[in-house]
Parts: structure tokens; C-alpha cells; sequence
């Protein structure tokens, strides 16, 4: 897979604030990335530096093969989508879709050909002639996000498109959104702080800390083989349960429990006994019929339960540790009660207490 | 499901059945309850405070000599006469010249347009500019400019008879406007500046996405959008030097081409001969008509501009 966008140690700083620090990035031709983090991580400041509409304190940036470090905004062959849809009040959609091709000075009739193509992509064509102000957020996303389409770009880059969008039509434009990127083949790169249009969306997700990439790898990495506590934290809802104790001669020890190591991939030939951290996803828990199966069993005693309809999660304590466990919506458990439960050490993950790295 | 047509009625037979008279709908207020009495008492009395000099000039300026010598200056005129307006307007004199305020009015004019037009482009370019493209030190450039709102009038006047008279524009109308573009800057500078910055940052970005630039970005998507606080800055702007004096009278040096607003005070206070009250009434109306015209057509644009750049900003 070619390049299509490439970031070399990029650096940049707002006087003694630096935001990213020594960032490298490939993105594939044709490739989904969602840049992920909370807030203040610095993954809208680099998709801006991407955009060229902050510059760069080091580093280059390539897109295409093009070092396009100085180049305006809109010479890098880039379109953007934005939290806030951003579009013109004054102009018509007709008029949003078409400002930069004006202002490109692309012929009048092949502006008309790409504003009727964007349209008919969208579903907007019966919005044409009307104002933003008279537009739902859901068509006004759809012309913001035709914005960048008629401009024939190579690479997309959104903003947190659907965070203004109430929860429904979140799920709806996620789905077209998807849809549209397997129909375009564009390289897309997605900012965002929701993991779920992360995990749906991406190819490849760049969890992202303090300017830094935490991890990168596709949803399936991210989640099953978080690189270090903070992704592993941070990925998945509710988040994982993290006992602290010590790798001593192939078991994890917490307490008086011993949880035997055998079956699981260590990431390197580093076992040698230390303090770690095991993670283990709620989800990952089993109880019930299935218990007896599973290669590790232990009771727990529950503390309090929250059904959410779809599935349960019931906040538990083993030993003296908290323990979330998620369960069928039909699970009928009370508080208080003593609940069996089985675990896979294959499918836990282990991090060096010290380094926070996966072991 | 209920019949809407056989509601009505039991509607209406519960209104007037007395033995139903409990609260429902809305609560009745009494017209003469003693909040409204205290509101519009304390209203009324504060109306009649700013109106009523208005009237006695309006009256006056309406009345003859004679009429006016009797000394009831609330009576309303017995015989309107429109001379006193048509003298100020045109015959009353100042020094040598006996042609009127028609003179100053003219001069304020020639006065207004150029400044107000130059001031408005300049302070709406310099906001756009501070809010939108931040360069290195364009705080401090901000923080300068608004210092010199703060410096009072009376400590330039001198230094800037003396940069007038080097420059050779001393008593001449384009020295006046370029005081008056000068001192129009901070405030409204300030005002674009603050109503830029409320405009969401995106739609800039989105802009400089597209390609536009400095002078694109300004004119096509800033410009459409502004047009409330271009109606402020041109109220503050029309009024403010409509009705300066003190400009006017320094770095204006010859009765020739005086504002309107020198002129009337020298009509006002000639010494020659009786004081025509009549006269001074109306000249006194006739310069204030102009800031009067612009509140009224554009007050509540005004607000609304005013609003919007205080509360965003």
C-alpha cells in the first residue's frame, strides 16, 4: 500500500506548551484512520497541522509524495469537515458546495457537474436552493461533508463530524459515512473521542495521549491487544478491570489468587518475575452454565447491578477488589448476592507495573 | 376517544356554573394594582422630563417675537409662523457670512461622509484583521490602540494643531476628517473586533479550505454576515461626529468652513442686537435633526447590534 499521507517527526508547540512531540504517521492509500483520544490530546491539532491551518514548530508533512510543510490549505488537496458544519450562512447549499471551485476558478459547467454529483451522493438535491439556517444538523453535515466532495480531493479529514448530532442520527450518518468511503476509496482521517464510531469506523485507529500515539493498529489490535494500560483503559465501555499484583515463575499472584499464565502470548521473551497489572474485560467474564467450562473460576460477591437493557453490568468485589462484570440483559442478579464466575487468562491482558507496557 | 363537539359545551356550561369557580387558566391581574401604578407613574413622569424641553423649543421655534416677549413659554404658538426656521436655515448670520446655517450644514456634511466612510472601512478591516489573523504582536498592537481611547481629547488637541500645521493641513475639512477617522479607530475597532470574534473560528477555517484568502474571506463571508455591527459603527460614527464641537472648533480656522455645530453655537451667542429666541430654537432642532433621522430609522438595528457585540464578544 502507497502512502498517502505521511507525518515526519512533527513537532509543535504553542510557545512553552508542546502539543505534539517527535509524531510519526503513515497512512495508507485509501485507508480509514480515526484519531482517537480525550480531550486535549492533541489529535484535532494534528489533523489542523495535516489541513494546514496551524503551522508546524518541525517536522514534515507529505501527501501524495508532495512535501506540502508550507503549502496553503488549500493547495494540499484536502477537504474538511467540521464539529460545527461551518457552512455559509448567507449562501445557498448550491452556493457552500461550490465557493471553493469558484474560488479555484474551475469552469462554470464542470461546477454545476460536480455540485449535481455531490448531491445526488448525498441525497441533497431537493436542499440545493435552500439556506443553511433552514437545514436539520443531519443535512447540514451532508452539505458540509459535500463540501469536500466536490473538490475532487485526495484526502478527507473530519473534525468530529457527528459529536452536534443528536444520538440516532449519529448512528445514521455513521453507517452513510462508512458507505461513503467504501464507495469513494479515499484516504479519510477521522478525529473523534467516541471509540464506537472509532472501533466501527476505522481501519486503523491511532489512540492518542499527550500529543503522542499511545497505539496504532486496527480495531481488533487496539482492543484485544492493548499496547499499554492507558489504551487498554481507555478502549471499551465499561472499561476493564485492573488487578495489581506480581508475575512470580509463569503466574499472575494478586492476593491469595493465582492466576496461571500458561496459555497466554506474552508480547515479548520478557517473563521474568516483576510487579504487573492484569486487565480483564468485563465482557470477557463468564457466569452461569458456561463457568464450569472455563479455565479459571472464582466467586465474587455483588455489590450493585445496573441493567441496561441489552446486557447487565454488575459491580461485584473479588477479594477485596472491584470487579465489573457485564451479563445478559436477562440475568436477574440482586445485590449482595455470591455469583460464580470464570475467567480466560488467554484473552486477560498482563502490563509491567513499572513501564505500563503489555507484557 | 373523546367527541370534541360534545366537549365544547361542558366547557362552556363549567364557566358559568358557579359552584366550579376554581382557579383554572389564566390568572386574572388587575389593571390598577400598585406595581403598574408605581411603573407607569415613574415612566411617565421620566418621559415628561426628556420631552418637554422638546416641546417648549418646538413651540418656541413655531411662535413670532411678539408672542414670544409675553413670556408663557408653555402656551402653544397662537400663530404658527415658520419664519424663525426659514431665517435659521438661511438668513441669520455669523461674522460677515448672513447665509445661515445652510452653510454649516453643508460643511458638516463634507465633514461626515468622508470620515465616517473611511473610519467604518479602516476600524472593520483592523477588527477583522485582530480576530482573525492574529500575527506576532497584534495583541499589543490591540493594546495600544485601545490606550489611546482612554487618553483625554484635551491632551492631543495641541500636538495635533502642531502635526496638522507641519503636514499643511491645518483649518482645512481633510485635516478635520482625519482627526475625526483617528479618534474613531479604538472604539470601533474594538466593536468589529469583538463581533469578529464571535463568529465560530471553523467557518474561517472552512474558508481558507476552500481557498479563499484575506480579501475572499472578508468581502464574501464575513462582510454578509456583519451588517448589524456595520449599523452600529455607523450610528457611533454619524452621531459622534455630527455632533463634535471641539474638533471642529480647533482645527477648523476660518468661520467659512465651520461645522454645523460651531456655527450654531455662534448664532446662538451673537451679541448683536436682540436675542431671537425663535430662531435659536430652530437652528438649535434643524442640527439636531440628523442624529434624530438615523436613530429613528436604524434604532433597532441598534440594539440589536449592541446586544449581539456585547453579549458574544
Amino acid at each position: 500500500m502507497t502512502n498517502s499521507v505521511e507525518i515526519k517527526n512533527l513537532d509543535l508547540s504553542f510557545g512553552a506548551v508542546k502539543v505534539l512531540q517527535n509524531l510519526n504517521l503513515n497512512i495508507g492509500e485509501g485507508e480509514f484512520l480515526v484519531l482517537l483520544g480525550s480531550s486535549g490530546c492533541g489529535k484535532s491539532t494534528l489533523l489542523n497541522c495535516i489541513a494546514g491551518l496551524l503551522e508546524v514548530t518541525d517536522g514534515q508533512i507529505f501527501i501524495k509524495g508532495k512535501n506540502v510543510t508550507w503549502a496553503e490549505p488549500s493547495d494540499r488537496g484536502i477537504g474538511m469537515v467540521f464539529q460545527s458544519y461551518a457552512l455559509y450562512p448567507q449562501m445557498s447549499v448550491k452556493g457552500n458546495l461550490s465557493f471553493g471551485l469558484k474560488n479555484a476558478k474551475v469552469p462554470k459547467d464542470e461546477i454545476e457537474k460536480r455540485v449535481a454529483r455531490a448531491a445526488e451522493i448525498l441525497q441533497i438535491e431537493a436542499l440545493l436552493d435552500r439556506k443553511p439556517g433552514a437545514l436539520s444538523g443531519g443535512q447540514r453535515q451532508r452539505v458540509a461533508i459535500g463540501r469536500a466532495l466536490v473538490r475532487d480531493v485526495d484526502v478527507f479529514l473530519f473534525d468530529e463530524p457527528l459529536s452536534n448530532l443528536d444520538a440516532k442520527l449519529r448512528v445514521d450518518l455513521r453507517v452513510e459515512l462508512k458507505r461513503l468511503h467504501n464507495q469513494l476509496e479515499n484516504t479519510m482521517i477521522y478525529v473523534t473521542h467516541d471509540q464506537v464510531e472509532a472501533m466501527t469506523l476505522a481501519d486503523r485507529i491511532a489512540v492518542m495521549k499527550g500529543g503522542k500515539i499511545m497505539q496504532l493498529g486496527t480495531p481488533d489490535e487496539i482492543y484485544n491487544q492493548p499496547r499499554n494500560l492507558y489504551v487498554a483503559d481507555f478502549i471499551g465501555s465499561p472499561s476493564m478491570n485492573f488487578l495489581e499484583g506480581a508475575l512470580e515463575g509463569g503466574a499472575f499472584r494478586v492476593d491469595d489468587m493465582v492466576i496461571p499464565m500458561d496459555d497466554y502470548e506474552f508480547a515479548g521473551p520478557q517473563t521474568a518475575d516483576r510487579p504487573a497489572t492484569i486487565g480483564i474485560r468485563p465482557e470477557h467474564v463468564v457466569t452461569g452454565e458456561l463457568v464450569k467450562n472455563a479455565p479459571l473460576q472464582f466467586e465474587v460477591a455483588v455489590d450493585l447491578v445496573e441493567p441496561m437493557g441489552s446486557d447487565t453490568l454488575v459491580y461485584a468485589k473479588l477479594g477485596q477488589h472491584s470487579f465489573r462484570i457485564r451479563m445478559d440483559g436477562q440475568a436477574r442478579v440482586k445485590d449482595g448476592e455470591k455469583l460464580s464466575i470464570g475467567i480466560d487468562p488467554s484473552r486477560a491482558s498482563l502490563f509491567d507495573k513499572a513501564t505500563e507496557d503489555r507484557l | 376517544m373523546a367527541n370534541p363537539g360534545t366537549l365544547a359545551p361542558t366547557a362552556a356550561v363549567n364557566a358559568v356554573n358557579p359552584d366550579l369557580d376554581e382557579p383554572r387558566g389564566p390568572k386574572p391581574r388587575k389593571a390598577l394594582s400598585r406595581t403598574n401604578i408605581m411603573l407607569y407613574g415613574t415612566l411617565i413622569v421620566v418621559a415628561m422630563y426628556y420631552a418637554l424641553p422638546l416641546y417648549v423649543m418646538v413651540v418656541t421655534s413655531l411662535k413670532g417675537m411678539p408672542e414670544i416677549q409675553m413670556g408663557n413659554i408653555f402656551a402653544p404658538p397662537l400663530e404658527i409662523t415658520f419664519q424663525p426656521w426659514v431665517k435659521a436655515w438661511a438668513e441669520a448670520c455669523t461674522g460677515i457670512n448672513c447665509d445661515g446655517l445652510s452653510r454649516g450644514f453643508w460643511n458638516s456634511v463634507r465633514i461626515l461622509i468622508p470620515s465616517v466612510i473611511i473610519s467604518v472601512a479602516v476600524a472593520s478591516v483592523n477588527g477583522y484583521a485582530l480576530s482573525m489573523w492574529k500575527f506576532k504582536g497584534s495583541e499589543v498592537f490591540f493594546s495600544i490602540l485601545m490606550i489611546g481611547a482612554f487618553i483625554p481629547y484635551q491632551i492631543m488637541l495641541y500636538p495635533i494643531v502642531i502635526m496638522l500645521r507641519e503636514a499643511g493641513l491645518y483649518g482645512s475639512l481633510t485635516g478635520l476628517v482625519l482627526v475625526h477617522v483617528a479618534f474613531g479607530m479604538p472604539i470601533n475597532t474594538l466593536l468589529f473586533r469583538n463581533y469578529f470574534a464571535s463568529i465560530p473560528e471553523e467557518l474561517f477555517k472552512a474558508a481558507r479550505v476552500d481557498g479563499a484568502g484575506f480579501w475572499s474571506i472578508f468581502f464574501r463571508i464575513m462582510l454578509p454576515m456583519s451588517l448589524p455591527i456595520f449599523v452600529v459603527s455607523l450610528i457611533i460614527q454619524v452621531t459622534g461626529i455630527w455632533n463634535d464641537f471641539l474638533f471642529g472648533v480647533t482645527y477648523i480656522s476660518s468661520p467659512d468652513r465651520y461645522p454645523m455645530t460651531v456655527q450654531l453655537n455662534n448664532i446662538v451667542n451673537s451679541v448683536q442686537g436682540v436675542k431671537e429666541y425663535n430662531v435659536n430654537m430652530a437652528a438649535t432642532l434643524l442640527t439636531g435633526l440628523v442624529p434624530l433621522v438615523i436613530y429613528f430609522a436604524s434604532g433597532k438595528l441598534f440594539v440589536r447590534g449592541i446586544a449581539a457585540g456585547a453579549v458574544k464578544g
